[in-house]
Protein backbone atom coordinates (compact mmCIF):
# COMPACT_ATOMS: atom_id res chain seq x y z
CA UNK A 1 0.00 0.00 0.00
CA UNK A 2 2.89 2.22 -0.26
CA UNK A 3 1.28 3.93 -3.54
CA UNK A 4 -1.70 5.01 -1.33
CA UNK A 5 1.15 6.77 1.24
CA UNK A 6 3.45 8.46 -1.94
CA UNK A 7 4.17 11.72 -0.99
CA UNK A 8 2.38 13.03 -4.24
CA UNK A 9 -0.99 11.02 -3.13
CA UNK A 10 -0.44 13.60 0.45
CA UNK A 11 0.70 16.48 -1.48
CA UNK A 12 -2.64 16.21 -3.86
CA UNK A 13 -4.99 15.53 -0.83
CA UNK A 14 -3.72 18.53 1.34
CA UNK A 15 -4.31 20.62 -1.87
CA UNK A 16 -7.32 19.00 -3.02
CA UNK A 17 -9.04 19.98 1.00
CA UNK A 18 -7.40 23.47 1.60
CA UNK A 19 -8.51 24.91 -1.72
CA UNK A 20 -11.97 23.02 -1.69
CA UNK A 21 -12.55 24.41 1.51
CA UNK A 22 -12.82 27.90 -0.48
CA UNK A 23 -15.60 26.71 -2.22
CA UNK A 24 -17.74 27.64 1.55
CA UNK A 25 -16.50 31.45 0.41
CA UNK A 26 -18.13 31.31 -2.98
CA UNK A 27 -21.04 29.46 -2.61
CA UNK A 28 -22.20 32.05 0.30
CA UNK A 29 -20.92 35.05 -2.06
CA UNK A 30 -22.94 33.65 -4.73
CA UNK A 31 -25.98 33.18 -3.10
CA UNK A 32 -25.21 36.56 -1.51
CA UNK A 33 -25.01 38.26 -4.60
CA UNK A 34 -28.56 36.84 -6.06
CA UNK A 35 -27.46 34.03 -7.42
CA UNK A 36 -29.66 30.96 -6.75
CA UNK A 37 -27.95 27.59 -4.98
CA UNK A 38 -28.75 25.84 -8.10
CA UNK A 39 -26.99 28.15 -10.14
CA UNK A 40 -24.25 28.48 -7.96
CA UNK A 41 -23.55 24.65 -7.44
CA UNK A 42 -23.99 24.81 -11.81
CA UNK A 43 -21.07 27.92 -11.70
CA UNK A 44 -19.16 24.90 -9.60
CA UNK A 45 -19.73 22.35 -11.52
CA UNK A 46 -19.06 23.56 -15.00
CA UNK A 47 -17.33 26.30 -15.12
CA UNK A 48 -14.92 24.91 -12.17
CA UNK A 49 -12.26 27.88 -11.75
CA UNK A 50 -12.02 29.96 -8.81
CA UNK A 51 -11.18 32.99 -10.14
CA UNK A 52 -13.57 33.28 -13.21
CA UNK A 53 -16.18 32.11 -10.68
CA UNK A 54 -16.02 34.83 -7.88
CA UNK A 55 -15.60 37.26 -10.92
CA UNK A 56 -19.00 36.36 -12.85
CA UNK A 57 -20.81 36.60 -9.64
CA UNK A 58 -19.06 39.57 -8.82
CA UNK A 59 -19.60 41.57 -12.00
CA UNK A 60 -23.76 40.80 -11.92
CA UNK A 61 -23.77 41.54 -7.93
CA UNK A 62 -22.48 45.30 -9.23
CA UNK A 63 -25.30 45.17 -11.53
CA UNK A 64 -23.36 44.64 -14.63
CA UNK A 65 -24.71 42.54 -17.32
CA UNK A 66 -24.72 39.28 -18.68
CA UNK A 67 -21.69 39.89 -21.49
CA UNK A 68 -19.53 41.96 -19.00
CA UNK A 69 -19.83 38.98 -16.40
CA UNK A 70 -18.90 36.61 -19.01
CA UNK A 71 -16.23 38.46 -20.67
CA UNK A 72 -14.50 38.92 -17.00
CA UNK A 73 -14.52 35.90 -16.36
CA UNK A 74 -14.00 34.56 -19.16
CA UNK A 75 -10.48 36.97 -19.63
CA UNK A 76 -9.43 35.20 -16.13
CA UNK A 77 -9.90 31.58 -17.73
CA UNK A 78 -7.46 31.89 -20.65
CA UNK A 79 -4.62 30.80 -18.10
CA UNK A 80 -6.26 27.42 -17.71
CA UNK A 81 -5.81 27.11 -21.56
CA UNK A 82 -2.09 27.68 -20.67
CA UNK A 83 -1.95 25.24 -18.30
CA UNK A 84 -3.35 22.72 -20.78
CA UNK A 85 -0.46 23.70 -23.37
CA UNK A 86 1.72 22.61 -20.08
CA UNK A 87 -0.09 19.47 -19.49
CA UNK A 88 -0.81 17.90 -22.56
CA UNK A 89 2.78 16.68 -23.53
CA UNK A 90 3.20 15.18 -19.74
CA UNK A 91 -0.59 13.45 -20.29
CA UNK A 92 -0.16 12.29 -23.35
CA UNK A 93 -3.96 11.43 -23.99
CA UNK A 94 -6.91 11.57 -26.33
CA UNK A 95 -10.41 11.62 -27.18
CA UNK A 96 -12.67 10.63 -23.57
CA UNK A 97 -9.88 11.28 -21.40
CA UNK A 98 -8.40 14.74 -22.65
CA UNK A 99 -12.47 15.80 -22.60
CA UNK A 100 -11.96 14.95 -18.56
CA UNK A 101 -8.38 16.25 -18.54
CA UNK A 102 -10.02 19.89 -19.65
CA UNK A 103 -11.97 19.96 -16.55
CA UNK A 104 -9.93 19.72 -14.09
CA UNK A 105 -7.14 21.35 -15.51
CA UNK A 106 -6.79 24.57 -13.28
CA UNK A 107 -3.96 26.22 -11.01
CA UNK A 108 -4.20 23.44 -8.42
CA UNK A 109 -3.88 20.26 -10.80
CA UNK A 110 -1.55 22.25 -12.94
CA UNK A 111 0.78 23.30 -10.17
CA UNK A 112 0.99 20.10 -8.15
CA UNK A 113 1.84 18.10 -11.34
CA UNK A 114 4.71 20.52 -12.17
CA UNK A 115 5.51 20.43 -8.53
CA UNK A 116 6.50 16.68 -9.21
CA UNK A 117 8.75 16.79 -11.56
CA UNK A 118 11.73 15.38 -9.79
CA UNK A 119 9.55 12.30 -8.63
CA UNK A 120 9.14 11.66 -12.59
CA UNK A 121 6.95 11.79 -15.50
CA UNK A 122 3.96 9.03 -14.09
CA UNK A 123 4.08 11.22 -10.73
CA UNK A 124 3.38 14.49 -12.68
CA UNK A 125 0.50 12.41 -13.67
CA UNK A 126 -0.54 10.69 -10.91
CA UNK A 127 -0.29 14.62 -8.89
CA UNK A 128 -2.92 15.94 -12.12
CA UNK A 129 -5.37 13.88 -11.80
CA UNK A 130 -6.09 13.20 -7.97
CA UNK A 131 -5.58 17.16 -7.30
CA UNK A 132 -8.25 17.64 -10.43
CA UNK A 133 -10.27 15.08 -8.80
CA UNK A 134 -9.64 16.12 -5.33
CA UNK A 135 -10.30 20.11 -5.44
CA UNK A 136 -13.37 18.80 -8.24
CA UNK A 137 -15.12 17.02 -5.23
CA UNK A 138 -14.28 19.11 -2.06
CA UNK A 139 -14.77 22.32 -4.34
CA UNK A 140 -18.52 21.20 -5.45
CA UNK A 141 -18.97 19.97 -1.62
CA UNK A 142 -18.36 23.37 0.12
CA UNK A 143 -19.50 25.29 -2.37
CA UNK A 144 -23.28 23.80 -1.68
CA UNK A 145 -22.33 24.13 2.03
CA UNK A 146 -21.32 28.05 1.63
CA UNK A 147 -24.42 28.52 -0.59
CA UNK A 148 -26.87 26.83 1.88
CA UNK A 149 -25.63 28.34 4.38
CA UNK A 150 -26.22 31.73 2.86
CA UNK A 151 -29.42 30.97 1.91
CA UNK A 152 -30.44 30.02 5.49
CA UNK A 153 -28.75 33.55 6.86
CA UNK A 154 -30.96 36.38 5.75
CA UNK A 155 -29.55 39.88 4.93
CA UNK A 156 -25.89 39.33 3.67
CA UNK A 157 -24.35 42.83 5.18
CA UNK A 158 -25.81 41.52 8.75
CA UNK A 159 -23.07 38.61 8.28
CA UNK A 160 -20.44 40.89 6.85
CA UNK A 161 -20.87 38.50 3.43
CA UNK A 162 -20.71 41.83 1.53
CA UNK A 163 -17.33 42.48 2.65
CA UNK A 164 -16.25 38.69 2.40
CA UNK A 165 -16.76 38.83 -1.13
CA UNK A 166 -13.63 41.94 -2.28
CA UNK A 167 -11.80 40.12 0.74
CA UNK A 168 -11.83 36.81 -1.67
CA UNK A 169 -10.47 38.69 -4.54
CA UNK A 170 -7.95 40.65 -2.50
CA UNK A 171 -6.74 37.28 -1.12
CA UNK A 172 -6.59 35.85 -4.95
CA UNK A 173 -4.83 39.06 -5.81
CA UNK A 174 -2.62 39.74 -3.06
CA UNK A 175 -0.30 36.71 -3.94
CA UNK A 176 0.09 37.62 -7.59
CA UNK A 177 1.98 41.35 -6.90
CA UNK A 178 5.66 40.22 -6.88
CA UNK A 179 6.94 43.54 -7.56
CA UNK A 180 6.69 47.30 -8.31
CA UNK A 181 5.20 47.19 -11.16
CA UNK A 182 2.28 45.03 -10.27
CA UNK A 183 1.56 46.45 -7.38
CA UNK A 184 0.78 49.96 -9.78
CA UNK A 185 -0.98 48.05 -12.13
CA UNK A 186 -3.31 47.26 -9.47
CA UNK A 187 -3.69 50.33 -8.19
CA UNK A 188 -4.11 52.08 -11.28
CA UNK A 189 -7.10 49.37 -12.02
CA UNK A 190 -8.48 49.65 -8.71
CA UNK A 191 -8.66 53.28 -9.19
CA UNK A 192 -9.67 53.69 -12.67
CA UNK A 193 -12.62 51.17 -11.68
CA UNK A 194 -13.73 53.67 -8.76
CA UNK A 195 -13.59 56.74 -11.00
CA UNK A 196 -15.33 55.52 -13.71
CA UNK A 197 -17.95 53.75 -11.95
CA UNK A 198 -20.73 56.75 -11.65
CA UNK A 199 -20.13 57.14 -15.90
CA UNK A 200 -19.80 53.66 -17.57
CA UNK A 201 -22.30 51.05 -17.04
CA UNK A 202 -22.30 48.55 -14.66
CA UNK A 203 -19.42 45.73 -16.00
CA UNK A 204 -17.69 47.98 -17.81
CA UNK A 205 -15.89 49.88 -15.34
CA UNK A 206 -14.20 46.16 -14.28
CA UNK A 207 -13.43 44.75 -18.10
CA UNK A 208 -11.74 47.76 -19.09
CA UNK A 209 -9.29 47.33 -16.92
CA UNK A 210 -7.84 44.42 -19.29
CA UNK A 211 -7.18 47.27 -21.70
CA UNK A 212 -5.00 48.61 -18.61
CA UNK A 213 -3.32 45.33 -18.31
CA UNK A 214 -2.32 44.71 -21.99
CA UNK A 215 -1.06 48.19 -22.36
CA UNK A 216 1.55 47.62 -19.14
CA UNK A 217 1.87 43.97 -20.83
CA UNK A 218 3.29 45.99 -24.14
CA UNK A 219 5.41 48.64 -22.28
CA UNK A 220 7.29 46.10 -20.51
CA UNK A 221 7.88 44.38 -24.22
CA UNK A 222 9.62 46.92 -25.64
CA UNK B 1 -33.81 33.83 -19.96
CA UNK B 2 -32.61 36.18 -17.43
CA UNK B 3 -29.17 37.81 -16.79
CA UNK B 4 -27.94 35.28 -14.47
CA UNK B 5 -28.77 32.39 -16.25
CA UNK B 6 -27.06 33.34 -19.39
CA UNK B 7 -23.95 34.33 -17.59
CA UNK B 8 -24.19 30.69 -15.52
CA UNK B 9 -24.43 28.79 -18.79
CA UNK B 10 -21.92 31.48 -20.92
CA UNK B 11 -19.23 31.39 -18.60
CA UNK B 12 -18.80 28.02 -17.98
CA UNK B 13 -19.22 26.94 -21.84
CA UNK B 14 -16.16 29.51 -22.72
CA UNK B 15 -14.36 28.24 -19.30
CA UNK B 16 -14.40 24.94 -20.76
CA UNK B 17 -13.75 25.62 -23.99
CA UNK B 18 -10.65 27.89 -23.10
CA UNK B 19 -9.32 24.49 -21.00
CA UNK B 20 -9.85 22.11 -23.88
CA UNK B 21 -8.56 24.51 -26.28
CA UNK B 22 -4.41 24.48 -24.33
CA UNK B 23 -4.84 20.76 -24.62
CA UNK B 24 -5.59 20.86 -28.35
CA UNK B 25 -3.93 23.93 -30.08
CA UNK B 26 -0.41 23.71 -31.35
CA UNK B 27 2.07 25.13 -28.59
CA UNK B 28 3.41 28.13 -29.85
CA UNK B 29 0.23 29.63 -30.38
CA UNK B 30 -0.37 29.93 -26.74
CA UNK B 31 3.05 30.09 -25.23
CA UNK B 32 4.42 33.49 -27.17
CA UNK B 33 6.22 35.29 -24.52
CA UNK B 34 3.82 38.59 -24.89
CA UNK B 35 0.56 36.39 -24.35
CA UNK B 36 2.22 35.01 -21.74
CA UNK B 37 3.04 38.03 -20.22
CA UNK B 38 -0.06 39.75 -20.81
CA UNK B 39 -1.75 36.86 -19.42
CA UNK B 40 -0.35 37.27 -15.98
CA UNK B 41 -1.16 41.01 -15.76
CA UNK B 42 -4.98 40.66 -16.86
CA UNK B 43 -6.06 39.16 -13.58
CA UNK B 44 -4.11 41.44 -11.38
CA UNK B 45 -5.60 44.61 -13.68
CA UNK B 46 -9.39 42.47 -13.26
CA UNK B 47 -9.19 41.59 -9.51
CA UNK B 48 -8.03 44.87 -8.47
CA UNK B 49 -10.80 46.35 -10.10
CA UNK B 50 -13.19 43.52 -8.57
CA UNK B 51 -11.50 44.28 -5.12
CA UNK B 52 -12.39 48.19 -5.72
CA UNK B 53 -15.97 47.95 -6.87
CA UNK B 54 -16.83 45.36 -4.32
CA UNK B 55 -15.34 47.46 -1.44
CA UNK B 56 -16.77 51.15 -2.39
CA UNK B 57 -19.45 51.17 -4.93
CA UNK B 58 -23.49 50.33 -4.71
CA UNK B 59 -24.59 50.41 -8.26
CA UNK B 60 -23.41 53.49 -10.09
CA UNK B 61 -21.99 55.48 -6.92
CA UNK B 62 -19.32 55.77 -4.60
CA UNK B 63 -20.44 54.68 -1.07
CA UNK B 64 -17.88 54.56 1.78
CA UNK B 65 -19.39 51.84 4.80
CA UNK B 66 -18.79 49.01 6.63
CA UNK B 67 -17.05 47.07 3.93
CA UNK B 68 -14.31 49.58 3.72
CA UNK B 69 -13.65 48.45 7.78
CA UNK B 70 -13.93 44.58 6.42
CA UNK B 71 -11.75 45.17 3.57
CA UNK B 72 -8.76 47.24 6.33
CA UNK B 73 -8.90 43.85 8.17
CA UNK B 74 -8.09 41.63 5.23
CA UNK B 75 -5.13 43.73 4.12
CA UNK B 76 -4.32 43.65 7.49
CA UNK B 77 -4.97 39.23 7.49
CA UNK B 78 -3.03 39.37 4.22
CA UNK B 79 0.49 41.86 5.67
CA UNK B 80 0.51 38.93 8.44
CA UNK B 81 0.32 36.36 5.72
CA UNK B 82 -2.60 34.67 7.21
CA UNK B 83 -4.14 32.02 5.34
CA UNK B 84 -6.77 32.56 2.47
CA UNK B 85 -9.73 31.59 4.91
CA UNK B 86 -8.55 34.13 8.05
CA UNK B 87 -8.62 36.90 5.00
CA UNK B 88 -12.31 36.17 4.18
CA UNK B 89 -13.30 35.54 7.75
CA UNK B 90 -11.73 38.46 9.47
CA UNK B 91 -13.58 41.09 6.77
CA UNK B 92 -16.73 39.33 7.34
CA UNK B 93 -16.60 39.44 11.52
CA UNK B 94 -15.29 42.97 11.23
CA UNK B 95 -17.76 44.47 8.75
CA UNK B 96 -20.68 42.81 10.28
CA UNK B 97 -19.64 44.22 13.56
CA UNK B 98 -19.14 47.35 12.13
CA UNK B 99 -22.48 47.36 10.21
CA UNK B 100 -24.65 45.75 13.04
CA UNK B 101 -22.99 47.76 15.98
CA UNK B 102 -22.97 51.75 14.19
Amino acid sequence: MSRVASPTFRDSLSVSITVGAYGVAFGAASVANGFSVLQTCLLSLLTFSGASQFAVIGVIGAGGGALSGIATASLLGIRNGLYGVLMAPILKIRGFKRVIAAQITIDESTGVSLSQEARGESAMREGFWLTGFGVFIFWNFFTLAGALGAKAMGDPSAWGLDAAVPAAFLGLVWPRLKNSSDKLLALTAAAFAIATTPFLPAGLPIIGTAVIAVIAGLRVAR
Amino acid sequence: MDTLWIAVIGTSVIAYVLKFSGHSVPEKFLSHPLIKRINLLIPIALLSALVAVQSVTTKSAIVLDHRLAGLGAAIIALIFKAPFPIVVLSAAITSAAVYNLL
